[in-house]
């Protein structure tokens, strides 16, 4: 790598420094749900420290804790050896702490100068904007990360990349002394990661302490000096990434003690129900083929991005591919639209419960019964004791609890929301049904009954798709688990071969 | 029961009584059931518009254009009847729904394939609507004697002691309480307002919704047309000016989200019967009409005040004590 320095600003930390910000016991609770554990994390000047742990372990809401959106409930937090505390975002942001987020937070409509300077834009002497020495600092700050950006561009004019710039330069505009890089690369083409590496190793130069967030394995060795690793919110390792591996990595993160009992997966597997071929999107996916088959719990593992929300989404009618054949009990069908997808006897629960699953204002039995109002109506009209008999059918299976079925599903909690939307798709009678992160948020209590009745499903003869981030689950439920990464699959695995280890090895795109 | 009391239908409701209480204090005659006839009567235009505004808005749209589709479709029917007084009032009938409902369906195009935001589209077609009337009118005015009496006759054809007008809004307010507890597409309506991406889940198509929408709307603007031309046996270019502001504010008084899916049948009605009793009742108790304007734009902020407070307390019920009580 080529870094021209400016030795002015080149400081390069001894390895014994000590850390500009330490924090320690760091406990955050939900209602329900504990997502930090006296967690520590110590951030050294000049040096990167990747923070590595699966979705879920708590990751966002240490970086929540450090940008002031989120109190711990106990904990100190040292500034230099001082105890601070961020009750604001703008508390953190006077501390010189500043995140760069997966999706930059940044303003669409206004100038790439606005953007760096907002919140604290040059005065002249009246109290109005300096229009000219904002464009001026702009300019600098943007070479100084040798990023080729015009200040009076609009935002929504630059790609991700250049956003990404933009970020960093808002950060050096406030002197951070704590950049934080929430998976910065993940959305980013390889020439893109490429000089996002030059300049993180420009940041550490300057001195800056960088907590570098990633799920790939291959930039955390490259660029990072330290690690923290994290499970289930709680610490559970750290130190230098010279002294450690990628399997000893990969052991940290996932070794756990299995503590959620699955139902047992005893399934007879019958027929072939579904076989996808050659199936391709444009831009999400390629090449995608798999069968599925009566009785079957399918798992599809894979790395937030990797491209299996969308594979469903298109088997489901709701994108487009580009390529590929769906055969249904071996006939060709063809999948339009969402409604066609029903009638093939394919049915989609959808991860983002809030904005796809249920209709909020609308009581439970309306929810269930919306797509299958053709079964329940009668020469155009709707029957409600049809649609009351089907719903009470549906959620008693589902041990739905509420106060009744003409209740707005708004009032429910999110577990028993899930099952709503959940009895919505079973009352259209599928062959198969796919479940995007069936568990996701939901308490532990709900997840048992979720995995209970996925079995439940697959014992009568349904063919099931679980889409899931979670190991344990993952392992748990499945048959068979296709792993997917950047859009291909990685890895089909059954029996001996399905591990937490092989799983992150695919995911990951580790050589075994 | 408790529920009801509770709910935006009751306060309105008790809100009308209190409302006819203080006027008949005194005035008593306003409250006489032939003068609450007439005052129903005249309401009926608003209470038709407003039920096909109130689909329109169910969906998160919005149609400004109602009031230029009464009156051009008014204007057509006024000069076909001065042309030919023979064609059968059945005939224009027809003719002024099936125009109304062409309208509406060019805005509902506009929003459906082109992906145009409702209130530009509907503000646009407002305008153009208005000035078609004026090129096919050269601004003449169609008086009372070139009409047939068959044609201004229709609307105020007495059965019961109620004219024909009056039972037109109660047979399209029936037509709409079926439609939207016993039909899949009044229940679209709903869940295309309530939550988009969950009805494209469903396998509910949002556009076609929204086009269906503003079809009704349309087809009842284009009816309550030849209704407003006949009953004031008057048509030229300004009629109903501003009469759309008038249609939005009853769904909006009657409980009809702006945001979408959130409303019923009933309040819009009451909504619109509250303003009726306003209207009518100003002039009796001697003041100015202008105060009108302020009292209907009063209730509309009180209205969309309590919107805002009974959505706010709605919150997530993370007690699980809590739940199954809500």
């Amino acid at each position: 790598m080529q870094v021209s320095l400016d030795p002015s600003h080149a400081r390069p930390a001894p390895a014994d420094a000590a850390p500009v910000l330490h924090l320690d016991g760091i406990t955050k609770t939900f209602p329900g749900v504990k997502a930090l554990s006296e967690v520590s994390l110590s951030l050294y000047p000049g040096q990167v420290t990747a923070l590595v742990g699966e979705n879920g372990a708590g990751k966002s809401t240490i970086v929540k804790t450090l940008t002031g959106i989120l109190q711990p409930n106990a904990g100190t937090i040292l500034l230099d050896g001082a105890p601070v505390t961020f009750p604001t975002a703008q508390h953190a942001t006077d501390a010189g702490i500043t995140a760069i987020h997966q999706e930059t937070v940044l303003f669409d409509e206004l100038t790439v100068a606005e953007n760096i300077f907002i919140g604290h834009q040059p005065r002249t002497r009246f109290g109005l904007i300096d229009w000219a020495a904002m464009r001026t600092r702009a300019r600098e700050i943007l070479d100084r990360i040798d990023a080729d950006l015009d200040p009076d561009m609009p935002l929504h004019e630059l790609g991700i990349a250049s956003k990404h710039l933009v970020a960093i330069a808002r950060a050096l505009s406030v002197d951070a002394r704590v950049v934080i890089m929430d998976e910065p690369t993940a959305a980013l083409s390889h020439k893109e990661i490429e000089e996002l590496y030059e300049l993180v190793e420009r940041l550490k130069a300057e001195g800056r302490a960088i907590l570098f967030i990633s799920h790939k394995f291959d930039e955390i060795f490259r660029i990072a000096d330290r690690y923290t690793v994290f499970r289930d919110g709680q610490h559970v390792g750290e130190g230098l990434i010279a002294e450690i591996d990628e399997g000893e990595l990969v052991r940290l993160m996932v070794g756990r003690s299995v503590d959620q009992i699955f139902p047992p997966c005893e399934h007879l597997v019958g027929d072939e129900v579904l076989s996808v071929s050659g199936y391709s999107h444009p831009t999400e996916f390629q090449d995608v083929s798999f069968n599925l088959r009566k009785g079957e719990i399918l798992g599809f593992y894979g790395l937030v991005g990797a491209g299996r929300s969308e594979v469903m989404q298109a088997l489901f009618g709701v994108t487009k591919p580009s390529r590929g054949e769906i055969r249904i009990d071996g006939t060709a069908r063809e999948i339009r639209s969402p409604s066609d997808a029903v009638d093939a006897g394919i049915v989609y629960v959808p991860e983002e419960r809030g904005r796809q699953g249920a209709v909020i204002g609308l009581p439970i039995f309306q929810n269930v019964t919306l797509p299958s109002l053709a079964q329940t109506s009668r020469k155009g009209f709707l029957r409600l004791s049809e649609e009351f008999a089907l719903t009470r059918e549906y959620t008693e299976r589902l041990d739905l609890r509420a106060a009744s079925l003409d209740q707005d599903v708004g009032n429910l909690s999110g577990g028993n929301q899930q099952k709503v939307v959940i009895a919505k798709w079973l009352a259209t009678k599928p062959r198969v049904i796919i479940l995007d992160e069936p568990t996701k948020g939901i308490d532990i209590g709900s997840k048992a009954a979720v995995h209970a009745f996925m079995a439940e499903l697959a014992a009568q003869g349904l063919a099931v798709i679980m889409v899931s981030s979670e190991i344990p689950e993952v392992l748990g439920m499945s048959d068979r688990v296709i792993v997917m990464r950047e859009g291909l699959i990685a890895a089909e695995l059954a029996g001996d071969d399905l591990t937490p280890e092989t799983l992150v090895r695919h995911a990951a795109g580790i050589g075994a | 029961m408790t529920a009801f009391l509770k709910s935006r239908e009751a306060i309105l409701l008790g809100a009308i009584a209190v409302l006819l209480a203080l006027i008949a204090s005194r005035f008593p005659a306003f409250v006489e059931p032939s003068n609450l006839a007439r005052v129903f009567t005249d309401t009926s235009p608003l209470i038709i518009l407003a039920l096909g505004q109130t689909v329109v808005i169910l969906t998160r749209c919005i149609d400004l254009s109602v009031a230029a589709n009464l009156a051009l479709t008014g204007m057509v029917c006024a000069m076909l009847n001065a042309a030919m007084p023979g064609v059968p009032v059945a005939a224009i009938l027809l003719l002024a729904v099936a125009m109304g409902a062409v309208m509406g369906a060019i805005n509902g195009v506009m929003v459906w394939k082109l992906s145009i935001p409702p209130i530009v589209v509907t503000l646009g077609t407002m305008t153009i609507y208005r000035g078609l009337i004026f090129v096919i009118s050269d601004g003449a005015w169609v008086n009372a004697h070139e009409m047939s009496p068959a044609f201004t006759g229709f609307p105020r054809f007495d059965i019961l002691g109620l004219p024909m007008l009056a039972w037109i809004a109660i047979l399209v307010a029936a037509l709409f309480f079926v439609m939207i507890a016993r039909t899949p597409l009044g229940r679209a309506f709903y869940a295309v307002g309530g939550n988009p991406g969950a009805a494209v889940y469903t396998g509910i198509d949002v556009g076609r919704t929204q086009f269906m929408a503003f079809v009704i709307s349309g087809a009842l603007a284009g009816l309550t047309g030849y209704l407003w031309v006949a009953r004031y046996s008057v048509a030229y270019v300004d009629i109903a000016g501003g009469f759309e502001l008038e249609v939005v504010a009853a769904c909006v008084i009657g409980g009809i989200s702006i945001a979408g899916g959130a409303g019923t049948i009933l309040g819009t009605i009451l909504g619109a019967l509250f303003l009726g009793i306003v209207k009518n009742a100003l002039p009796v108790v001697n003041i100015s009409p202008f105060w009108q304007m302020a009292i209907s734009g009063t209730a509309i902020i009180v209205a969309v005040a309590f919107n805002a407070r009974s959505s706010r307390s709605k919150g997530r019920i993370i007690l699980k004590s809590a739940e199954g009580h809500a």
